[in-house]
């Protein structure tokens, strides 16, 4: 018995690395601090209904915003133990297999748990906001899609503790993921982290579409909206078409996995090629997902931090829209060199290069729209300038890389990995930070330190220029990516250090934000006028932290730039906003299902990771049985009478 | 509660703003099964003649089998589609008959198919076969699935609609159901025209 209980525990939990048994302990120990803080003070239920329980985007979002930072930090070390192992040539720092492991789960945390969910905690916090609506179109699928996301990745993370990491790569090539060449549970992980996370993207993909054709403030028309609602809307358009696809490729995986399929084998007739076109049909939309939002913030910034509207409104919603088709078809610019033939090639290599023309629109109406303004250099305005030449060298790289003749040199090499962190962090992550500044007085009610901000900010970009150039030469000198170790005779040295020290330069500017935000909790400068950078969108007229109900009474729009506008007339009229009649607000209730259901999948993933189909089939009957109480349940809206709004009004300063 | 019932036509009004609001979504959400087929489709065509020595459609293909499944699902569209319009005319027993008749018809699809399946099976004809037949079993199965869940949403309902009668949100929810069941009939005649007819062609 003692003997079986041994070998179960030796193949069920990672052993035999000394970082993984630190690893252990830390999360040992973190739980039991988690849970003895909220057993001390009492904090279960509170815990319970105001958060597990919640419907309002205001705090899914910041549940979003949280668990994207711990990936975030995740994801970083990761690089930074990546980074260690490739400092000097011929390094022990890790075994072949723990690097391979490694730089799977870096990638596949950073797009799809990191960079999704700070991108949905944005739309949470922001798009119903600058909308003037009270919520989303469905609060409990927006509940619910947060779950999913949660659980999903949690499912992944458990792996480097439980069972082994996948390490086939972030995007899991067959054959390398099948079971023939990974026949540990692993791609297991993969497979079903993704898959349940996946299907909260989507549903959140439909619910920000609906919301924002639906419940735009009365008077907002489709051109009124601010830009960052429009970069909304194209995302949850490509979210729409993107993501079944990656829930079928990954779906046809487990058959090959699970009962023994042949979809992507290398014997009874399979194509792996299949595959890689599939994946990169989700995969490159993805990367237009993660990025056009970005752009709606910059947008926003340059705006309000040059004191002048948008420069070219119209133009920068046509390059979204012609974005977000031309996505879909740029994605065998992967694999040029998998010899689909030179008309092929030629076609996807022209698509990718006309990418770049309403991209550089963009770039040319955020340059102008700041042309003459009255700029004022705050900190989610810093971010803004950093992205804007980071942002056009990356998208030159990638025209360079979008050749497909000379595709063939850089194919695979670090100079693919450094033009890709290029766009993906000097885009989407100096975009979403910048986004995260901006709005953070919104959601929390206080600025975030602007000398600790600063130090961040350096640290972050100078770091990222002395770890990446020095990959582009890389590549061109023959390095190319996922070696785990190199020899001192081929004279990559001198740089690959380099591009360490660049590394860990951005993990202190890391360090530095979350000393940032640690100390401007106490100390930041408190925003009372819910307008502290003088803002132009809807999101500005209401107090900060924003009220459970969002707005008292729901604003008349009258064009683009709506609370600038009303600024004005105010000042013109040199009156106070007129005393208007309050009317109780229709409210969805919490609800538990959400929560509960994530769970149910939870289980059902870990069952089918670990092939215990008893276990897999008690999750997803738990699953129906969530699905159908909430179909029976009709009593699930409620309203807030007019005395408890005027008082929680008044208590926010404000006269109604 | 007493604020709601005080605000009774307020509160009528805005649900029926959020019954078009959730039929809205579902059309959205039929976009995204749309494109979940039209993968699993794209993958059945480019594997179909990758038999890797196993069978081919014709000699595993039941014509009288998939020519009823075919005939029982096309009917059980139309019953789904009488269901709407006993409910437009407010006629509950009519409504919960058809729908039913439609669940029943559902039904005996599913035992056909779940049999068709069975005898391949039996035949040797598996989903490790070759890459045809794990894309032919993925792509009707995850059709089945579609048919199989529905029916269980279309019970939930009908038992709604006995507690609660034909009210705002009774309504949206059999339109729903109709819609998805009209839905999966149109995904089946792809099936039956792409996998059916052209492997026994």
């Amino acid at each position: 018995m003692w003997e079986k209980i041994k070998d179960f525990a030796s193949t069920f939990f990672v052993t035999g690395d000394p970082l993984i048994y630190g690893a252990d302990v830390a999360i040992v120990l973190t739980t039991f601090a988690i849970i003895f803080v909220l057993t001390y003070y009492k904090k279960w239920g509170w815990l319970w209904r105001e958060w597990l329980t919640t419907v309002d985007h205001k705090k899914i979002g910041i549940m979003y915003l949280i668990a994207s930072l711990l990936m975030l930090f995740r994801g970083g070390v990761d690089a930074l133990l990546m980074r260690l192992q490739l400092a000097l040539p011929e390094m022990h720092f890790l075994h072949s297999e723990h690097y391979n492991a490694i730089f799977t789960t870096h990638g596949t945390i950073m797009i799809l748990f990191m960079a999704m969910p700070m991108m949905f905690a944005l739309f949470n916090i922001v798009v119903p906001l600058q909308i003037g609506a009270r919520d989303v179109a469905y609060p409990f699928l927006n509940a619910l899609s947060f779950w999913l996301f949660f659980f999903g990745a949690l499912l992944f993370n458990i792996s480097f503790v439980i069972g082994g990491s996948p390490d086939s790569g972030w995007l899991a090539y067959p054959p390398l993921s099948e079971l023939s060449h990974s026949p540990g549970v692993g791609q297991n992980f993969y497979i079903w982290g993704i898959q349940i996370s996946g299907i909260g993207s989507l549903a959140t993909g439909i619910n920000f579409l609906v919301t924002i054709l639906k419940m735009r403030a009365p008077g907002m028309k489709l051109m009124d909206m601010p830009m960052f609602t429009w970069s909304v809307l194209a995302t949850c358009i490509l979210i729409i078409f993107a993501f079944p696809i990656l829930t079928v490729t990954l779906g046809l995986l487990f058959v090959d996995r699970f009962f023994g399929g042949h979809f992507f084998t290398m014997d009874g007739g399979g194509n792996p090629m299949m595959y890689v076109n599939l994946i990169w049909m989700w995969g490159h939309p993805e990367v237009y997902i993660v990025i056009l939002p970005a752009f709606g913030i910059f947008s926003e910034i340059v705006s309000t931090f040059s004191r002048k509207k948008i420069f070219g409104y119209k133009s920068m919603v046509f390059a979204m829209m012609i974005i977000s088709v031309l996505a879909f078809f740029t994605w065998v610019h992967h694999f040029f060199t998998m010899g689909a033939g030179a008309d092929v090639n030629a076609f996807f290599a022209v698509t990718t290069m006309a990418i770049a023309i309403p991209t550089g629109v963009k770039v040319f109406n955020w340059l102008f729209t700041m042309f003459r303004g009255r700029i004022q250099l705050k900190q989610p305005m810093l971010w803004t300038l950093a992205f804007i030449p980071c942002f056009a060298v990356g998208g030159a790289t990638g025209v360079m890389l979008a050749v497909a003749p000379a595709d063939y040199q850089y194919h695979n090499s670090y100079f693919l990995i450094a033009h890709f962190h290029q766009v993906l962090i000097g885009g989407v992550v100096f975009g979403y930070l910048a986004g995260i500044y901006y709005w953070w007085p919104k959601m929390f009610g206080f600025k975030l330190d602007e000398r600790l901000g600063k130090w961040g900010f350096w640290l972050w970009n100078i770091g990222f220029y002395v770890c990446f150039m020095p990959q582009y030469a890389l590549g061109f000198m023959g390095m190319t990516r996922r070696v785990y170790t190199y020899g001192w005779d081929l004279g990559w040295a001198p740089l690959n250090f380099t591009s360490t020290v660049g590394a860990f330069l951005m993990g202190a500017g890391f360090v530095f934000q979350i000393w940032q935000i640690a100390y401007s909790i106490k100390h930041g400068e408190r925003d009372r006028t819910g307008d502290p950078w003088n803002g132009r969108t809807l999101e500005w007229s209401i107090p900060s932290p924003a009220p459970h109900y969002n707005f008292a009474v729901i604003p008349q729009v009258k064009g683009p730039d709506a609370w600038w506008e009303m600024k004005k007339e105010m000042q013109q009229d040199g009156t106070k906003k007129k005393p208007v009649q309050l009317k109780p607000i229709h409210m969805p209730k919490n609800s538990g299902i959400p929560f509960i259901m994530s769970v149910f999948w939870f289980i059902a993933g870990f069952g089918f990771t670990f092939s215990w189909v008893w276990m897999a089939v008690f999750g997803l009957i738990g699953v129906g049985i969530c699905l159908l109480a909430r179909s029976f349940q009709y009593d699930t809206d409620y309203y807030i009478p007019v005395k408890e709004i005027e008082r929680t009004e008044k208590a926010l300063g404000r006269a109604v | 509660m007493e604020h709601a019932a005080s605000h009774h036509k307020h509160h009528h009004d805005d649900h029926h703003d959020q019954e078009s609001l959730k039929t809205l979504g579902f059309w959205i959400f039929l976009v995204t099964d749309c494109i979940l087929f039209g993968t699993l489709f794209a993958t059945y065509v480019v594997l179909r003649t990758n038999t890797a020595g196993g069978p081919v459609g014709k000699e595993i293909f039941d014509v009288a089998g998939f020519v009823a499944e075919t005939f029982i699902l096309l009917t059980s569209s139309f019953t789904s589609g009488l269901a709407v319009l006993a409910m437009h005319k407010g006629k509950i027993k009519e409504l919960i008959t058809w729908l039913i008749v439609t669940a029943l018809l559902g039904l005996a699809f599913i035992g056909l198919e779940i049999n068709e399946f069975y005898h391949m099976v039996m035949e040797g004809a598996t989903i490790s076969t070759s890459a045809f037949l794990s894309a032919f079993f993925t792509l009707v199965g995850t059709h089945g699935l579609h048919v199989s869940f529905g029916l269980i949403w279309m019970i939930a309902i009908m038992i709604q609609l006995g507690r609660h009668g034909i009210n705002p949100v009774t309504s949206r929810k059999v339109y729903n159901i109709c819609l998805y069941w009209h839905f999966l009939d149109v995904v089946w005649i792809f099936l039956f025209t792409v996998v059916y007819l052209m492997g026994v062609m």
